[in-house]
C-alpha cells in the first residue's frame, strides 16, 4: 500500500493583476490535469492580508509555496513555465516514481479545503 | 547641544523650502544643513565596509531613542539577529527597541532554500510589508539596506529597477523619510551599481574609506539634495562607540566667547612675558627641535593646573608614559601623585595606532568624560607623520574647535625638523589656529649651544617681544635676560653688537639696505 501524499500549497498574489490570474489558472490547470493526489490550495492576496506575506516572509508575487510533503519550496513567478513549476512541486518525479498508478482517485477536486483567505483571486 | 541648536537655526532659514528631518548624526545635520529632506528617499552609497548599514542604523536609533519616531529596518543581506548584534557594539540597544514595538526589522534577507522562478513577477509582496509595517508601527523613519542586494536576488534587473521605483514612490506618499543603501565598485567612480542613482536621485550621501598615506581615511560627501542647501565636499568621519562621528570642519563657526581670564603658565617668568599669562581659552602652541623644553613647558603648564586643584589631561604621541614620568621626575614635577588624586590624565598613543579621525574622537572623548580645564598635546607634529596636509589640518581644526567650544586651555606642541635658525611654523598650517606661539631654539654663542625662548604671537595682549636664554635646570626651566647684545638670534648665528647706538645705526642701515 502507497500512502497518498497530501500537499499543502500556498498562493500569494497581489490582487487582480494579470501576473495573478496567469498563475492561479496555471496552477489550476496542473493540478486539474497532472496531479493525482489529495491537495489544499490557499490563495493569499497580499493586498488584503500583508501579515500573512509578512509571517511567510513573501517579497515577490505571485508565489507558489509548497508546505507540505517537506522540504518547503518556493517558485515565483506566474508558472508559465510549467516544466519548472511541475520539478518545483516534486511533482515530475513523483509520476515517475508511482508505480501504482491506477488508483484513480477523482482527480478533479478543485479545492478541498478552500479558506476564507481565498478571496481575490478565486474567479477571473 | 550644538548640533541641534545648528539644526534649528538653519531649519528657519530653509522652512519655504524641503523641510528636513534631524538624523541627530553628530556633525552629520551640519553637513546637510539640517537633516535629510522630509517625506523623501536618500540614497547612500559607498563600497564595501565604509558604513553604510551602521549610518542607516544610527539614523533609526536616534530617530527612537532622541525624536520618539518609531522606525523600520528593512534588511536583504544580513539576518536580523546579526544586525541586533552588530548594533549592540556601538552600545545600542536596539532589542529592546524591538520589544517596545519602536522598531521593527523587516527580514527580507534571502531564503537559504532558495527559489526558483518560473516566469514573470513583482515586488508587491516586499512592498505591501513595508506598507503595513509602516502603518502598524506609525513609522517615520525607514532604512533599507541594501538596494544592490535585492538585485542580486533576482535576475530580473529590469524588473528589479521597476519594482523599486514603485516602493520608492509608495514611501514617498505614505510621507516617510527613507534612507537606501547601495554599494559602488570605484571610491570615485559611478554611484551605485545597477544605475539605482538613475531612479532615486533626489539625494545622495556618498561614504568612502580611502586608503591615504598608508592609513584609511573614513569620509562623506553630501552629492546632492534637491531642492535645498547642504555642504559640499567631503568631511572626515569615525565610527566610534557611539555609531557615527563628522567632523564637519567648515561649519564649526568663530563664535566661541573669548575670556580675559588668564592662567599661569607654571613659569611665572613666562607669564610676565605674555603679558600675566595665557588666555583661558586659548590655544598655545610651543614649537622648537628636539630637546629645547617643549615637553618641559607642557608639563609646567600641567602642574600648575593640578596645583590649583583643577584637572588637566595630556595626550602624548612621542614618548611612553614611563618616560614622561622619568622625565617629569627630572623636573620635580610628579606626575604619578597627580593620577592618583585624580586630576591628571595621561594618554600616551603611536601616531600610527590608528587614523587621525580616531585620534580626534578619542581626544573628544576623553576630555568630554575627564572634564578637564586644561588639555595638552605633545606633540601635534607627531601626528602630522604620514598624512596629508589637509588631513592634518583639518585634525587641528577639529582639536582646537573643540577645546574652545569646551573652554579649555589647550597647549600644543610641534616639533620642528631644523636645529638651528628660522622654522617655517606656517609649514605646519596651524601657526593661524593658535592664539599664542612660543618659539624655541637653539642659540650658538661663545662656542656653546643656548636655548632661547620668544613670545612669538600673543593673540590680544601686550608681549615681551625679547629673546630670551632659556636653562633647563633640575627645579625647571629658568627664563635669563634677554639677548641684549646680540641679534640675528632667530637665524641661529648670533652677532654681538658693540654698543646700543651703533647697533640702532646698523639696523636701520640694514633695513635700507634691504628693501632697497
Amino acid at each position: 500500500m502507497t500512502q497518498r501524499k497530501t500537499y499543502i500549497l500556498k498562493l500569494y498574489v497581489a490582487g487582480n493583476t494579470p501576473n495573478s490570474m496567469r498563475a492561479l489558472k496555471t496552477l489550476r490547470n496542473i493540478l486539474e490535469t497532472e496531479f493525482r493526489g489529495i491537495y489544499a490550495l490557499k490563495v493569499i492576496d497580499v493586498l488584503k492580508n500583508p501579515q500573512l506575506a509578512e509571517e511567510d516572509k513573501i517579497l515577490a508575487t505571485p508565489t507558489l509555496a509548497k508546505i507540505l510533503p517537506p522540504p518547503v519550496r518556493r517558485i515565483i513567478g506566474d508558472l508559465s513555465d510549467r516544466e519548472r513549476v511541475l520539478i518545483g512541486l516534486d511533482l515530475l518525479y513523483e509520476e515517475l516514481n508511482e508505480e501504482t498508478f491506477g488508483y484513480q482517485d477523482d482527480p478533479m477536486l478543485p479545492e478541498p479545503s478552500v479558506t476564507p483567505s481565498d478571496t481575490a483571486a478565486d474567479d477571473p | 547641544m550644538q548640533e541641534s541648536s545648528l539644526a534649528n537655526s538653519q531649519g528657519g532659514t530653509s522652512q519655504m523650502q524641503v523641510q528636513k528631518l534631524p538624523t541627530g548624526i553628530e556633525g552629520f545635520d551640519d553637513i546637510c544643513h539640517g537633516g535629510l529632506p522630509i517625506g523623501r528617499s536618500t540614497l547612500i552609497s559607498g563600497t564595501s565596509g565604509t558604513g553604510k548599514t551602521v549610518l542607516s542604523l544610527n539614523f533609526l536609533h536616534n530617530g527612537i531613542r532622541q525624536f520618539n519616531e518609531p522606525g523600520i529596518f528593512v534588511t536583504f543581506e544580513e539576518s536580523p539577529l546579526d544586525i541586533l548584534r552588530n548594533a549592540a557594539s556601538f552600545g545600542w540597544n536596539l532589542q529592546e527597541m524591538v520589544e517596545q514595538d519602536k522598531l521593527f526589522l523587516l527580514d527580507a534577507s534571502p531564503d537559504p532554500e532558495g527559489q526558483d522562478v518560473a516566469g514573470s513577477f513583482d515586488l508587491s509582496g516586499l512592498i505591501e510589508r513595508i506598507n503595513y509595517a509602516i502603518r502598524k508601527y506609525k513609522a517615520k523613519r525607514v532604512a533599507i539596506d541594501s538596494i544592490t542586494a535585492v538585485f542580486q536576488q533576482y535576475d530580473a534587473v529590469s524588473v528589479v529597477r521597476r519594482e523599486i521605483f514603485r516602493l520608492i514612490a509608495r514611501l514617498k506618499e505614505i510621507g516617510v523619510t527613507t534612507v537606501m543603501t547601495t554599494e559602488r565598485i570605484d571610491e570615485y567612480g559611478p554611484i551605485a551599481r545597477y544605475g539605482v542613482e538613475e531612479f532615486v536621485s533626489d539625494n545622495v550621501v556618498i561614504l568612502r574609506n580611502v586608503l591615504e598615506g598608508e592609513r584609511r581615511r573614513r569620509t562623506v560627501e553630501i552629492l546632492k539634495l534637491r531642492g535645498t542647501t547642504h555642504m559640499k565636499g567631503e568631511f572626515p568621519f569615525t565610527m566610534g562607540r557611539h555609531g557615527m562621528s563628522i567632523f564637519p570642519l567648515g561649519a564649526m563657526r568663530l563664535t566661541q566667547r573669548s575670556s580675559n581670564v588668564r592662567l599661569s603658565s607654571g613659569v611665572p617668568r613666562l607669564d610676565e612675558m605674555c603679558g600675566g599669562g595665557f588666555f583661558k581659552d586659548s590655544i598655545i602652541l610651543a614649537t622648537g627641535a628636539t630637546g629645547t623644553g617643549k615637553t618641559l613647558l607642557v608639563s609646567k603648564f600641567i602642574e600648575d593646573a593640578c596645583r590649583s586643584k583643577e584637572r588637566a589631561i595630556l595626550f602624548a604621541y612621542e614618548e611612553s608614559r614611563a618616560q614622561l614620568l622619568r622625565n617629569a621626575t627630572s623636573w620635580g614635577i610628579d606626575f604619578e601623585q597627580m593620577e592618583q588624586d585624580g586630576l591628571l590624565k595621561i594618554i600616551c598613543a603611536y601616531p600610527e595606532s590608528t587614523g587621525l579621525e580616531d585620534h580626534l574622537q578619542i581626544i573628544k572623548t576623553e576630555i568630554s568624560e575627564f572634564k578637564p580645564s586644561r588639555m595638552a598635546i605633545d606633540s601635534l607634529s607627531a601626528l602630522a607623520r604620514g598624512v596629508s596636509h589637509n588631513a592634518f589640518r583639518q585634525f587641528v581644526i577639529g582639536v582646537t574647535g573643540y577645546a574652545k567650544q569646551e573652554e579649555i586651555a589647550g597647549f600644543f606642541t610641534n616639533t620642528s625638523e631644523e636645529f638651528m635658525g628660522s622654522h617655517s611654523i606656517t609649514d605646519s598650517h596651524i601657526s593661524t589656529i593658535t592664539d599664542t606661539i612660543l618659539m624655541l631654539q637653539y642659540v650658538e654663542i661663545r662656542g656653546e649651544m643656548a636655548r632661547a625662548l620668544n613670545v612669538f604671537k600673543m593673540r590680544g595682549s601686550w608681549h615681551d617681544k625679547g629673546i630670551r636664554e632659556f636653562i633647563i635646570t633640575s627645579n625647571g626651566p629658568e627664563i635669563k635676560d634677554s639677548f641684549a647684545n646680540f641679534e640675528r638670534i632667530i637665524s641661529g648665528v648670533p652677532h654681538r653688537i658693540t654698543s646700543d647706538e651703533r647697533s640702532e645705526l646698523s639696523r636701520i642701515v640694514r633695513s635700507v639696505e634691504s628693501e632697497g
